[in-house]
């Protein structure tokens, strides 16, 4: 069976030549008498200080592309290593059932929740199905039908947020994409269960926050959350949508600049280099981090917890006066 | 060539005694005004009697917020807040703040709405009125702060809250920051729905992007006027992704009433009117019941 390819990025470019160095010479030495396992180990103590730099100094570039990476781990990758006893719920009960948002209850540490999360397929045939993760209305209204029925039966919400942005399409616009997407932000204000939303991958606009407004935003480490997406940044700004790179760093869509702008309570550390490089290991991380959140958030009464989060979406937004 | 070029030559001495002199053009500026749809030159003066609604082809001009108090409030009743908030360069856009200042110049506003309170035929409304004229009506951090106010003082006051909607979406320049503010505007207006208060959101042209998909689409009453462009992606972004012509109305006012979207289109002159009786609808213990 033929070893899953990992596709690489540009900015690893170094460490893949360097590892292919490494082995050639290991090659090298089992083949002919040559001894040169000083060399090797040399290059090995290089390969892991050069490790250290490039995943250690990641540019918000670099982390964009972490976070569109063909094989990070997905919403319906994380579930069964979160949750045990998940039963997916389909449908809107208003047009049909949007594939590339996916919810259901489950357990968590002995406590029913719901989940609710964008999903990108994995191969081209999954992708049609799921839209490439982009949802329609119809999409966003069957989250918003958990999310109240988790309210009723007194269940914390968890939302996985990975998405390019809502769908542009004729069907979403004649559905009411902009009602689907604002209804969620109105009524997500007034739930009266703790919601913590996680980005795990791309945080894409409207899209993205029709999921966010949580007690508690949480991001990956190399997850990313912005108003548009910076090829579009970038055509607009300055008419070329080449310029992505630059657009990335200026509109500051990464993890620590959103905790550093207070619009997000923490960051959630990432495998080095990258969650999809283990991501049983990544599940950990995760849920620690929402058993952190659900431990702080558990004891608010209905009441409170509308009110922090009113508190803490009003004091989103730099100005003077 | 030089042919050619006596041709040309023959052509301006000929249109010469045609062009008006420069005296018989001296119009004052801004006498005159020109509709954008159907080109037909009206008074300004006129104009503004119709409240900017072309007399032969009915196109809905855009308004400043300071025309739209005009033709709404009832005269000298309106009195805006926070006009003081002024946006600051979260993200070190270089040249952002010269064109906020520039349009803060232009219009006379501090940023892209102005918010208020004002009377409707004797009837009390907190408002909150976009200007595309500033920075095409993009909602930054000053725009997001000044609804939610607003809306804020509605609450307090339990006054029914309207907004004319005008707005491209997000304002880029300010990053992930503006994207916030559809969810701050969302949590006020959650307040303001749960003391039992009336939300009006007039849709104006035009109306997309995040502010479409916020505030203006989650009224109790949402109410656009004709012709309006309303749409949640802009159209030539769904053209490339479907790769199929759209419909001539597409994203049109009539269009989203067609297709369940809309309670109403109501033409301008009859806004003042259509507003009044709402809120008169709406009017707290007008009948006892319960």
């Amino acid at each position: 069976m033929a070893k899953k390819v990992q596709k690489t990025m540009p900015f690893e470019e170094p460490l893949i030549q360097l590892r292919k160095k490494i082995g050639e010479l290991r090659e090298y030495t089992e083949n002919a008498e040559v001894d040169l396992s000083a060399e090797i180990s040399s290059l090995e103590s290089r390969l892991e200080k050069l490790e250290t730099d490039i995943y250690e100094d990641m540019k918000p570039w670099d982390r964009v592309q972490v976070a569109r990476h063909p094989n990070r781990p997905t919403t319906l990758d994380y579930i069964p290593l979160l949750f045990e006893d998940f039963i997916e719920l389909h449908g809107d009960r208003l047009y049909g059932d949007d594939e590339a948002i996916v919810g259901g209850i489950a357990m968590f540490n002995g406590q029913p929740v719901t989940v609710i999360g964008h999903q990108r397929g994995k191969d081209t045939k999954e992708n049609v199905r799921r839209n490439f993760g982009m949802p329609h209305p119809e999409g966003y209204r069957k989250s918003l039908r958990l999310m109240k029925q988790a309210e009723k039966f007194n269940r914390p919400i968890i939302c996985l947020i990975d998405t390019k942005g809502a769908y542009p399409g004729k069907a979403a616009e004649e559905r009411g994409q902009s009602e689907a997407i604002a209804r969620n932000l109105v009524e997500m204000a007034g739930l009266e269960v703790p919601v913590i939303s996680i980005v795990i991958g791309e945080g894409g606009s409207g899209g993205a926050l029709a999921l966010g407004v949580g007690n508690h935003i949480l991001m990956l480490e190399n997850s990313t959350f912005s108003v548009i997406s910076p090829e579009g940044a970038a055509s607009i700004l300055w008419k070329d949508a080449a310029l992505a790179q630059t657009a990335a760093e200026a509109m500051k869509i990464t993890a620590p600049d959103l905790l550093e702008m207070g619009i997000i309570e923490r960051i959630i550390p990432e495998i080095r280099g990258g969650a999809h490089h283990d991501p049983v290991k990544q599940a950990e991380f995760l849920s620690s981090a929402i058993s952190q959140s659900l431990d702080e958030l558990n004891p608010m009464s209905g009441e409170s917890l509308i009110d922090q989060r009113y508190d803490k979406f009003k004091g989103i937004g730099v100005f003077t006066e | 060539m030089t042919i050619i070029r006596d041709i040309f030559k023959r052509n301006r001495e000929r249109n010469d005694p045609t062009i008006p002199s420069k005296e018989a053009k001296d119009v004052p500026e801004g006498l005159m005004c020109k509709c954008p749809e159907c080109k037909t030159i009206v008074l300004t003066k006129e104009m503004a009697k119709l409240q900017k609604v072309c007399p032969k082809c009915d196109h809905h001009c855009k308004m400043t917020a300071h025309e739209r108090v005009d033709s709404l409030m009832d005269e000298g009743s309106f009195e805006s807040i926070d006009d003081h908030l002024k946006s600051s360069n979260p993200l070190g856009f270089p040249g952002y703040t010269e064109k906020v200042e520039a349009d803060s110049e232009k219009t006379g506003l501090n940023e892209a709405v102005l918010t208020g309170k004002g009377t409707i035929n004797g009837q009390a409304v907190v408002a909150a009125i976009m200007d595309s004229h500033f920075r095409m009506g993009s909602m930054g951090s000053v725009v997001g702060e000044k609804i939610t106010r607003a809306v804020e003082k509605a609450t307090a006051e339990k006054l029914p809250f309207i907004i004319f909607t005008a707005s491209g979406g997000a304002r880029m320049q300010e990053g992930v920051l503006s994207l916030m503010q559809m969810a701050k505007t969302s949590v006020a207006l959650k307040r303001h729905s749960n003391e039992g208060l009336l939300f009006i959101s007039i849709l104006t042209h035009p109306t997309t992007g995040g502010v479409s998909a916020s505030f203006a689409s989650v009224g109790d009453i949402n109410i656009a006027e004709p012709k309006a462009l309303i749409g949640f992606a802009g159209r030539r972004v769904i053209e490339q992704t479907v790769r199929e012509k759209l419909p001539e109305d597409f994203q049109t006012a009539e269009f989203l009433l067609a297709h369940g979207q809309l309670d109403a289109v109501v033409h301008r002159h009859k806004m003042r009117d259509t507003l009044s009786t709402l809120i008169k609808l709406h009017t707290k213990g007008a009948v006892a019941r319960g």
